[in-house]
Formats: structure tokens, sequence, C-alpha cells
């Protein structure tokens, strides 16, 4: 359907095209995540400074730094919903991250999850990963199609997977913070993204839970591509992983844990001149 | 007026009229037993154009002249003057006759005193004489006119007779007096003029061409002048709608700002400044019947304090039960609404009450072409812009401003930091009411009062609200301004109905692009 | 992927069994006793229903539907619209066009044309009133041109990002730029008088009982097919994805939803079945006028919903009726204040009943829930 009216600016691009398929990611150069020399700029303050990250397809990439280095930020970029002032980032080798819409990125295989659980608290558990269930998501197939038994197997598996097989008609807002949260990476899952951002997904958890949500994320290594950002260090020890250190908006050092524990650049910004 | 005709001929022919002592002659005239000879002898007199003959002729019209012996006397109450000489008769003489006027000589009489008024001393009576010309465009009366004209120097006479010398002229046998009259036209700001010059312009009425030529090229000055007075007067009347939307959604938008409460009941706020005016006249029209002249300003603070304590109550009673719940506010201040014009009705009547201007605020300022700028208009314009004035002070240069600021900003941040939020709530709420309530003030001087006239606002302050953001002053300025201004050019060339609908597919379309309003905060703010 | 259960099956599901029957009992009541006996019972005996109660039982129904309309878009989808009122009228508008047609010579003027038009001195009927003397015609026109504006007006905007009580301000201008629009004598639908003076509805002379009962039982129809209707609704993905879209919209579209075009759908829906109550209370209540389209009377639809519980479906029905017969009693007891007292009513529900009637008998039949 052509847009008959101008569509309002960054970052949704046309406000009447639904929701487009924008293409497979072409996943055969190893690199699923490419950004080079990115820059974001919000009223004089420079978020992010000619930052350059690459990703490679299957790995687990920790993203660390304190607070303001522009992890967020880079986020933003990544999922359409900041466009950066300068610079590139590619999804794979075809899919321009700075031209396509929010929706049309998170419909091509990326999927984030913020810092505070944003589950649909007066759905039920299941009614929420229904919700996030990839499929077609116009108005007709919604309202005269129904969920088939496949889709309905898939929810049972996710519902085992993220620990919350037993409350799967409760209210989502009734769940502890902990639960919430893996409801939520559950919804990302049935997304069936490629490339999974996770913005501090222990956050207020307890230690049990942490270790859960590591055991949890560990196995999804196996068969997505994940960027995790965090500040629990610990967290990252049971992770494993390669780890990047961001500061004032661009790249620090980047390297193992211990690496990077060890580089004295790092220790000078985290423990202050 | 064909009677007028010989007389301003005659007129036309003195070149001054005469200081002393007036036609013997013509004075017995008037006495005289025939009809003829007494118009002869009005004709001669106004042939000699001297004002004063105006009285004797009044004299005679009120059958105030009589005749004794042969001479015509003046009679004031049982005393007797000569007409000519105008001296005293002692005693006055018992057996004179009253000069009878029938309405043929009844008819001259009135042509020959509106011809003599137009050289009256008295600019005042020379313009109704001139007025009374009307639309006489006989090209005799041409020198007469012209020479009114030369000794005139009241602008607004020298108009009226130089329009019915350019219209008799038009007439003229010859062409150049035609160019001259139609070049003369082109200085009018006379609306009538239009008709005429356009008459000039068909080859079969007017066969001169170089008249034809000189025509059009008037009538587009002319026309031009004209479109530029309407649309000063469209302007000033745009201003003088965007002045009372300004004072009627001003409050709205602080409301909004500091509590993001849309509060249907706003329009009755309004209508209590209103009433309040009336109990103000109403008062001083008892008490203080020598001050009624000033009772504006009185009902002002009255107006105020009403709605303020309105608005106070309403908060404390009703919104502040339903704080974050906007939808249920606007609900439940519907319901508010109700009660609210129960009320006017129950104490006021349902029928609409008579505010009336004071003697300052009644007539205007004539501009050019019959638009005139309405003084009440004026005085609103300007008490808006004092309202404007005082609450920017009370916005930016008080405390209380300073705390409605950052509770509009960010409530949360500005609790945490002190800021009594509940106070600053009622004291916001109230200033809001409080200046709906002397935009009421001000509408009571301007429209119907009654007990639904909040209602006719309602709609057109959501709009100026809606369109000029909150958060600033500027935005609710501005938006009142043009929509004041485009809802009077809309309404000229659609009509009232569509130019309402006009605006608001305007202010939809405005919306979209900035969804703010026009005014926005800048920068990123917390979501809502 | 292949629904699981047939369309029939799901609409029976969806409705929990108390409905169903509440249902039954309803329709009994409304589609057979009722109109029985007021068409067979003699006026004199004390089972027969009068004039009265037929008449303002199916006007009430009708408002029923709009209320149960406005809950489908305010309850479930999160969008107040103050401007309902416009759709309900514009139904009524339109089966009012065959309703002044089927006057015929009838009118005081005994023209083919329509009274107040013969007044403007018009010489024929507007192009937009051809082919009104055909009831399908008249049909097409009550379900379509409500829809198109709904639909259009709801393009522009809800995919602006004008949320909240802004886009409820900007639904109450909408019907008021109607009323203005409807009140003009030159648009053509009888200026601020309104269509009235009805003779007959397809060929029936519209006093007659068997009418009256008639339209009753087609009003208690709607009614019905309303509230099943939406129950599926409510209870389908569809209904989820717009529970969703109420609660969260933003997340909503961050999971690849558009929510322009969920929205546009419930409110089309909703603004279609405003039009189908509208034909039906015009013929019922004997006149329409622009002051239908009143602002007034589109907040008063959102008191009924607000008063009967929104997001109930059921509330919205009883809210209806409720309000509408405090109403009349008002008006009767309070000729001079009754305003007084319905303005305070309204207070004191947004005041105490946040979940309305429907809210206040769940918490007083469940226990309270432990900490």
């Amino acid at each position: 359907m052509m847009p008959i009216l101008t569509a309002p600016t960054a970052p949704r691009r046309a406000a009447f095209a639904r929701a487009a398929s924008p293409g497979v990611v072409d996943e055969t150069h190893d690199v699923i995540l490419y950004l080079e020399g990115i820059t974001v700029t919000f009223d004089g303050f420079r978020a992010l400074n000619q930052l350059t990250l690459h990703i490679e397809v299957g790995e687990l990439r920790c993203v660390i730094g304190p607070n303001g280095a522009g992890k967020t930020t880079m986020m933003d970029v990544v999922t359409g919903r900041t466009r950066p002032d300068r610079g590139a980032a590619f999804f794979g080798q075809n899919l321009d991250l700075t031209e396509l819409s929010e929706t049309e990125i998170a419909l091509a295989g990326i999927g984030r999850k913020f810092q505070k659980p944003t589950v649909f608290e007066r759905h039920t558990v299941r009614e929420n990963l229904e919700l996030a269930l990839k499929g077609d998501r116009r108005v007709r197939r919604v309202l005269l199609g129904g969920l088939g038994s496949e889709d309905e197997g898939r929810i049972d598996g996710m519902l085992r997977r993220i620990h919350l097989a037993g409350e799967d008609s409760r209210e989502a807002g009734l769940l502890s913070h902990g639960q919430k949260q893996w409801l939520e990476i559950g919804m990302l899952l049935v997304q069936e993204p490629q490339l999974l951002l996770l913005d501090e997904p222990v956050a207020g958890m307890t230690d049990e839970e942490t270790e859960r949500t590591a055991e949890l994320i560990r196995s999804l290594a196996e068969t997505h591509s994940l960027v995790v950002v965090e500040h629990d260090m610990a967290f990252i020890a049971q992770l494993g992983g390669r780890v990047t250190v961001l500061h004032e908006g661009s790249v620090l050092a980047e390297g193992s844990l211990d690496e990077v524990q060890e580089n004295p650049r790092v220790i000078e910004v985290y423990l202050g001149r | 007026m064909r009677s007028l005709r010989p007389l301003l001929l005659a007129l036309a022919l003195l070149p001054s009229p005469r200081a002393s002592g007036l036609d013997a002659a013509a004075v017995e005239g008037l006495g005289a037993e025939d009809s003829e000879e007494k118009i002869a002898a009005i004709r001669a007199l106004v042939r000699e154009g001297d004002p004063a003959t105006l009285g004797l002729l009044k004299a005679l019209s009120e059958e105030a002249l009589a005749v004794s012996g042969g001479r015509v006397l003046r009679l004031d109450g049982e005393r007797a003057f000569d007409a000519a000489t105008g001296a005293e008769v002692v005693p006055a003489p018992p057996d004179r006759e009253t000069v009878t006027v029938n309405n043929r000589v009844r008819r001259e009489l009135e042509g020959a005193m509106a011809a003599l008024r137009l050289l009256d001393p008295d600019p005042g009576v020379r313009l109704t004489a001139a007025r009374e010309l009307g639309d006489a465009d006989d090209p005799e009366l041409a020198p007469l006119l012209e020479r009114a004209l030369a000794r005139e120097t009241q602008a607004d006479v020298r108009s009226i007779l130089s329009l019915i010398a350019a219209r008799s002229n038009l007439h003229s046998p010859d062409p150049s007096v035609r160019r001259g009259a139609v070049r003369a036209l082109a200085s009018s700001s006379d609306r009538a003029v239009v008709g005429l010059l356009q008459g000039s312009l068909d080859a079969a009425a007017e066969p001169d061409g170089g008249v034809r030529e000189e025509a059009r090229a008037s009538l587009r000055l002319v026309e031009s002048r004209l479109a530029a007075a309407d649309v000063a007067g469209r302007l000033f009347s745009g201003i003088s709608l965007g002045s009372i939307l300004l004072l009627a959604a001003l409050g709205l938008a602080i409301t909004y700002g500091v509590m993001g409460v849309i509060n249907m009941a706003h329009g009755e706020l309004l209508m209590v400044g209103a009433y309040s005016a009336y109990v103000v006249q109403e008062a001083f029209a008892r008490f203080f019947p020598h001050a009624t002249e000033w009772y504006p300003v009185a009902a002002i603070p009255v107006g105020f304090g009403a709605a303020f304590a309105v608005g106070i109550a309403m908060e404390r009673t009703v919104i502040r039960l339903l704080y974050g719940r906007p939808l249920e506010t606007l609900l439940a201040t519907w319901g508010l609404s109700l009660v609210l014009i129960q009320c006017a009705r129950t104490f006021f009547g349902p029928n609409n009450v008579q505010v009336p201007n004071p003697s300052w605020m009644s007539g205007g300022i004539a501009l050019a072409a019959g638009i005139v700028l309405p003084s009440n208009r004026i005085v609103i314009i300007a008490f808006s812009l004092g309202v404007l004035a005082v609450v920017w002070i009370l916005l930016n240069r008080t405390r209380l401003g300073l705390f409605v600021r950052a509770v509009t900003q960010n409530r949360a941040m500005a609790g945490c930091v002190g800021v009594p939020t509940g106070r600053v709530d009622a004291m916001a709420f109230g200033l809001g009411a409080g200046i709906a309530g002397l935009g009421g003030v001000a509408l009571s001087q301007i429209a119907n009062v009654g007990p639904e006239m909040g209602q006719g606002y309602i709609v057109d302050s959501f709009l100026v609200v809606v369109l000029g953001g909150v958060g600033q002053l500027a935005g609710a300025v501005w938006a009142a301004l043009a929509l004041g201004v485009a809802s009077k050019f809309l309404e000229a060339s659609a009509g009232a109905v569509i130019a309402k609908i006009l605006l608001l597919g305007i202010v939809v379309v405005v919306i979209r692009k900035r969804p703010q309003g026009l005014f926005a905060p800048k920068g990123r703010t917390a979501e809502g | 992927m292949a629904p699981r259960k047939s369309l029939a099956v799901r609409v029976l599901e969806s409705t929990p069994r108390a409905g169903w029957l509440a249902l039954g009992a309803f329709s009994l009541l409304f589609l057979g006793v009722l109109p029985a006996l007021h068409l067979f019972t003699p006026a004199a005996s004390r089972l027969h229903v009068s004039d009265l109660v037929i008449t303002v039982g199916g006007k009430i129904m009708c408002y029923a539907v709009v209320a149960v309309a406005l809950d489908l878009v305010w309850g479930y989808a999160g969008i107040l619209s103050l401007g309902h009122g416009l759709f309900f009228a514009l139904g009524g508008y339109a089966f009012g066009m065959y309703l002044m047609r089927s006057i015929g010579h009838e009118g005081v003027y005994q023209s083919d044309l329509p009274d107040f038009m013969v007044f403007l001195d018009w010489k024929k009927y507007p192009w937009f009133w051809t082919g009104t003397d055909h009831f399908l015609w008249a049909l097409a026109l009550v379900l379509v041109v409500p829809a198109l504006l709904a639909f259009v007006f709801g393009l522009f905007a809800f995919s602006s990002r004008v949320r909240g009580v802004y886009l409820s301000i900007i639904t109450q201008a909408l019907t008021y730029a109607g009323m203005l629009f409807f009140f003009r004598n030159e648009t053509g639908f009888g200026g601020n008088n309104g269509f009235t003076d009805f003779k007959r509805v397809l060929g029936f002379p519209i006093t007659a009982p068997s009418t009256r009962a008639v339209l009753f039982m087609l009003s208690a129809a709607l009614l019905g097919g309303t509230l099943v209707l939406g129950r599926y609704l409510v209870t389908s993905r569809v209904g989820r994805v717009l529970a969703a879209i109420r609660d969260e919209e933003p997340r909503v579209r961050f999971l690849g939803y558009d929510p322009l075009w969920y929205k546009l759908f419930v409110w089309t829906l909703s603004a279609t079945l405003c039009a189908a109550a509208g034909a039906l209370y015009v013929p019922q209540v004997g006149i329409i006028n622009p002051s239908e389209m009143s602002p007034a009377n589109s907040i008063e639809i959102a008191i009924w919903v607000a008063f009967g519980g929104r997001g109930t479906l059921v509330g919205p029905v009883l809210g209806a009726s409720l309000v509408n017969l405090a109403k009349s009693w008002f008006t009767v007891a309070f000729p001079e204040v009754w305003p007084f007292f319905l303005g305070l009513l309204f207070i004191l529900i947004t005041l105490l009943l946040p979940r309305g009637v429907v809210g206040l008998a769940t918490r007083l039949r469940r226990p309270r829930r432990p900490a």
C-alpha cells in the first residue's frame, strides 16, 4: 500500500506501509554485525564517537563500560531507534541498519531485551509469548488465522526453557522480577532472531537467578549471536566470550575478560585518575 | 431633490455671503400672499447666501413669521423683531397676521435650509447637510458643491461633498469634466464609488475612451484601498478574537501544563467571571450610581476572585482525587460543568442578562471605508496584553512561578527537591481558573452573558492548548492569535461553519507534524 | 497455519456458559415475551406492555449498542473517543433519508420533496439523496458512510503520534464540526429541525404496534449480536493484540505489529455498529436532528461506559440503561433542576466507581485476595 502522506521523521520510515520483510540477512561472510565509525551527537553531547565494532556469526560478546559510555546508544543505533550522524551499520553483509525502520529491523532478525522488563502485565505468560511469536503480523492474518498446534508446541517448549512452564496462565504482572526478565528473553526468542542484544539481563536478580540466566544464555550461544551489556563482572566471567570495553563513545579495549581487566587504560578509566 | 437645484445654483453664483442685513425686498416677499412670490423670495434669499437667512426660513417653516403693515416680523413668544434688520419692534403690533406655508413652499423651504446649512460655521451641521444631499447627482449642483468644497476644511464633509460633486460631474456633457471627475474619485475610500466607476467602464455608458482608461485606473486604486481597509478590519477582528481566546485558553494551558488535567468545566469558569461582572455592575448601579462608569475596574478583582475560589473548590474536591487519571478527570469535570451551569440557571435565571458597556468603552474608532474598530474590543485587547504581562511576571519572576514551571517540566523531580507539589497544584489551578474569570469579565463586555455561554468557548480553548503546546506562554499566545485571525479570514470567504471545520482540519494536520504542539519543550524528555 | 477450530466453535467458546444462558434469557424476554405481550394483550390488561415501554426499551437498547461499541475502542483498545455520537447520528440520518422519502406526498406541502426542501424553495433532491428511496441503498449508506468517515479520520488521527486526552479532544472537535455542518440549512439535511414526521418504513406504518414491536426486536437482536461479536473479538488474538496496544503501544510496535491497522479495524467496526444502532433508533424515536451530534451527547456515551464498567462489554449495557433511566426519572422528578443531579451523578460515578457497576459487583462477589 502506497503511503498517502509524507512519513514522520526517523526512525519510522513509512507510517502506512505494512511491516515489510526487508529480506534475509547474508551471513556467509562470518560477520553478523558491523559498525564502522558510528558517531551520534545529542544537542552537542557526543554519545558515540567513531565507534567501530564487529560481531561474528555465532559469537557471544560482552560489552562493558562506565555509565555514559554509550552502550545503550549503541544498541539504539543497531535497532534503528536512533540514527547515527555518521558511520555505517550493517546486519550481515546486506542489510543497512541506518535505512530500515525499527519494525523492519526487528523482523529482520535482531531482538533486543531492554533493561527494564517490559512484558504485558495484564496478559498471561502464555499470551505474552503468543504475541511475540514469529509470524505474520497483519490484522487480516491474525483475525482469521488461529494458532496451529505447531505454534502451541513452540510456546510450550519455550516455557520450559525459560523455567516458566507452571506459570503459563498467570498474569505477567504477578511474576517476580527475575521471572519477568526470563519471560522477556522468552518473548525475544520466539521471534527467532539471529542476533540478540541483551541490556543488563541480570539487573536486580538473585544469585541463583543470575546463574540460571547465565546457563540460559550460554545455551543460546550455540544457535544465536549475542551481545550482552552488563556491569556484573562475575556474571560476565560465567558467560565467557570476548569482552569489549566502551569509553566515552568509542572502543577502549577488546579481548578476553582477563586481558581486559589487566589493561592499564581500562584500570585507569574504571578506577579514576 | 429637485427643488434644490435652482437654490444651489443660486448659492453658487454668489461670491460670498453678505455680512450684515438681508435684502429687504426679498424679506418682504416672504410675507406675500402668493406662494409663487414666497418661493421667489426664498430663492432670492438663498442667492444672497447669508447664513442668517437660515433662522428666518426656519421661523417661516414654524409659522413664526407675521406680517403687519407690509412689514415682515419674526415672532419670538410675544415679542416681535423686524425680519430684515433684526431690530425689535416695540410694542409688538397687535394686528399682525401669521404667514402661512403650504406644502410646495414647505418643500422649497426644506431644500433652501439644507443648502444653506452647507455653509454653516458649525461642522456638525455641515456634515448633516452634506449627508442629506445623499445620492444627488445633478450636474447643476457641481458649481455650488465646488464652492462649498473650496471653503470646506472638515475632512468628512469634504469627502461627501467631493463624492457628490464627482458623481454629478460624471454626467457632464464635457468629457474633460468627466475625466476630472473620474480622477477625483480615485482618492475616495467610499464603497459606493466602486459602483460609480464601474458604470464608467462600459463603452455604452461612457463613449470617451480616455475617460474609460482613467476610470479603470481609478477603480483599481479605490478597490485596493477598500481591500486594504477590509483586511485591516478583519485583522483587527481576528486579533480581538485572538485576545479573547488567549484569556480563555491561558488558564487551561496552565492547568493542563501543571497537572495534565483537561478541565471540561473551564467554560463555566469563564461564565463565573462574566456573571461576576454582571453582579458588580448591578451593585454599582444600585449603590454607587455616580461611579457606574468604573464598574469594570471593580469587576476585575471580583471576577478573578470568584473564579479563583470556584477553581480551588473544584481542585480540592474533585480533581485532586482523580490525580493521574486524565480521562476520568475529563468526565468528572464534565459533571461539574453541568452542576455549575445549573447553579447559574437557578441563581440568575435561564435567560441572558444585560451587562452594559460603560461610556468610555462604547463607540469606536472609524477607519476609512466604513470600517469601525469598536472601543470595547480595543480595551479588551489591551486588557489581555496586561493580563499576559502579569502572568508572565508571575510565572517567571516569583517563587510560585518557579515552582509551577518546575512541576510542569518534571513533577517527580520537583517533588524530590522539596517543591510542595500539592500546594502548587492548587495554586496553579486557582490561577488558571482566575484567568478564565478575567476572560469572562472581558466577554461580558462584548458577548451575551447566560448560563451556557462557556460551552461555546471550550472547544476553541482546547484547540488553542493543543495547538500551542504547554510549558511556554508563547505557545498559547501564538496559537490564540493564529486561530483568531485565521478564523476571521476563513469566515469571510467560507462562512462561519465551514471556517470552523477547516480550522479543526488545520489543527489536526499541525498536530500530526508536531504532536506536542507548536511550542513543544525541546530536547529529550522522559517519556510521559 | 491451519485454524485449529472452526469459527463457529470459537465464537461459541468465547462466551462463558453463564453468558449464553443470560443471552438466552434476554432473547426469550425481548424477542418473545415482551413483543407478544405488547401485540396480543388488550390495552387494559395488567400484562399489557405499553407503547411507551416498547419505544423507550428499543431506544435504550440502541444506546446500549453504542455503549458496547465505545467499550470496544476504549476499554479494549485504549482509545477514548468523545465523538462516537457522530457515527450514531450519521447512521440515523442515512436511514432518515429513506424514511423521509417514504413520506411520499403526505407531507405538509403535498410535494415529492420533503417539507424542509420545499420550505427552502429547492426544486429537486441534491445529488447525495439519489437512490435513498430504495431500502437497500439506504442500508448500504448506513453501513458504509460512517465507516468511511471513521476510517479516514482514524487514518489521520492514529498515524500521528497524538495520544490520550489530545486525541479525545480532537474527537470532540470532530463531532462538534459535524453538528455545525448539519445545522446549516444548505447542507440538505433539514437544518436544525432535522428529519421528522415519518409515516412508514418498508411500507408498514411507522406508529403501528406491529412495526414498533419489530423494531424493538431488531434492536434486541442487534444488541445480542453485538455482545456476541464483541466477546469473540476481545478473546481472540486480535483482541489480545489490541489489549497490548492499549497497555504498552511502543512495545507492541517493537514486536513488529503495526498498531495503526489494528486500531483502524476496531475503530471502523465500532463506528459501523454505532451507525446500525442509529438507523434502528431513528424510526423508533421518530426524529433525528443535529443535536444528536452535540459534544455533550458523546460525552454522555462515555459516562455510560464508565458507569457500567469499562472493558467488560456487559457493563456498558448496564451503564447505558441505568443512566438513561435515571435521567428520565430526574427530568420528571426535578423538572427545573435535573441537570444538577445528572452532573452530580457523573462526578460521583467517576470518583467512587472507577471500575463501574460491574467492578463494584465483582469486588463484592470475590473475597479479597490474600496479599
